[in-house]
């Protein structure tokens, strides 16, 4: 792994994209049903499901480096979903009423094993680890 | 909604699963034996659609979120190709480990399809 690790979309990278595809798709048909059948419901909580899979959305696609500036378009998604998680995940358990419906982020990803939870810290150690990586060969 | 089916699809994604574990342990990529396993859960999905809509027409339950079953229904079948494509794009442990994470998340979305259903 150590050898062949040069891009975000090698390596363990590879699987990590595909993680975050998953979340992606999940995210965007979760939200459109949401927007489209019940918008008026709960707009705080479906508005913030759709930031959430705009967020998935841009993170695979950075990581997968099939946009320009692919390394920032993933820090910038990375960091907000932390920013995300960490903010709906407390909003979601001081202030519950504001979420009759749940969103990826409530309960910091509690219905998905927590890995909404997980997922952006090892974004980002995998965006350092790829970016010392590149920093170390041109040195 | 159709028990029968929805067990032989989980039982098929998790054998599918310890299949690719193997190769990942030994370091393999896919072969074809592998990918006809893969084409096999496919058309198992595809008959789950066609069953799936098939019930959503003769139902008479209101309860059922229709949307979000035919999203499911569908979006299942878009993750083996996406995760054969996705892992054919480097031959190494990692590109075969892509595959897990199909044959992982199928049943999860099956499991998802049978809760809608009530």
């Amino acid at each position: 792994m150590n050898a062949r690790a040069e891009g975000t979309d090698r390596g363990l990278g590879r699987v990590l994209v595909a993680v975050y595809a998953v979340f992606a798709f999940s995210a965007v048909g979760r939200s459109t049903v949401q927007l489209l059948t019940k918008a008026d419901e709960a707009p705080l909580a479906y508005g913030l499901s759709a930031l959430a899979a705009l967020v998935y959305v841009a993170a695979t696609l950075g990581l997968a480096r099939a946009v320009p500036h692919a390394d920032r378009v993933a820090w910038v998604a990375v960091i907000v979903e932390l920013v995300g998680v960490l903010a709906v995940g407390t909003l979601s358990y001081v202030r519950p009423e504001l979420f009759p419906d749940a969103t990826v982020w409530s309960q910091f990803g509690q219905g998905y094993g927590y890995l909404p939870l997980v997922l952006p810290f090892v974004g980002i150690w995998w965006l350092r680890r790829t970016a010392a990586h590149t920093l170390g060969a041109s040195a | 909604m159709i028990d029968a089916l929805s067990t032989i699809l989980i039982v098929l994604s998790a054998a599918l699963s310890v299949w690719i574990l193997v190769y990942i342990v030994r370091d393999r990529t896919m072969d074809n034996p592998l990918l006809l396993g893969l084409v096999a859960l496919e058309v198992g999905l595809i008959v789950q659609l066609v069953v799936g809509i098939a019930l959503l027409i003769t139902t008479d339950d209101t309860d059922v979120n229709r949307l979000s079953f035919l999203g499911y229904l569908f979006g299942i079948l878009l993750l083996l190709p996406a995760g054969v494509l996705w892992s054919q794009g480097e031959k190494s442990r990692s590109g075969t480990a892509v595959l897990l994470v199909a044959t992982m998340v199928v049943p999860v979305l099956i499991l998802r399809l049978v809760q809608l259903w009530g």
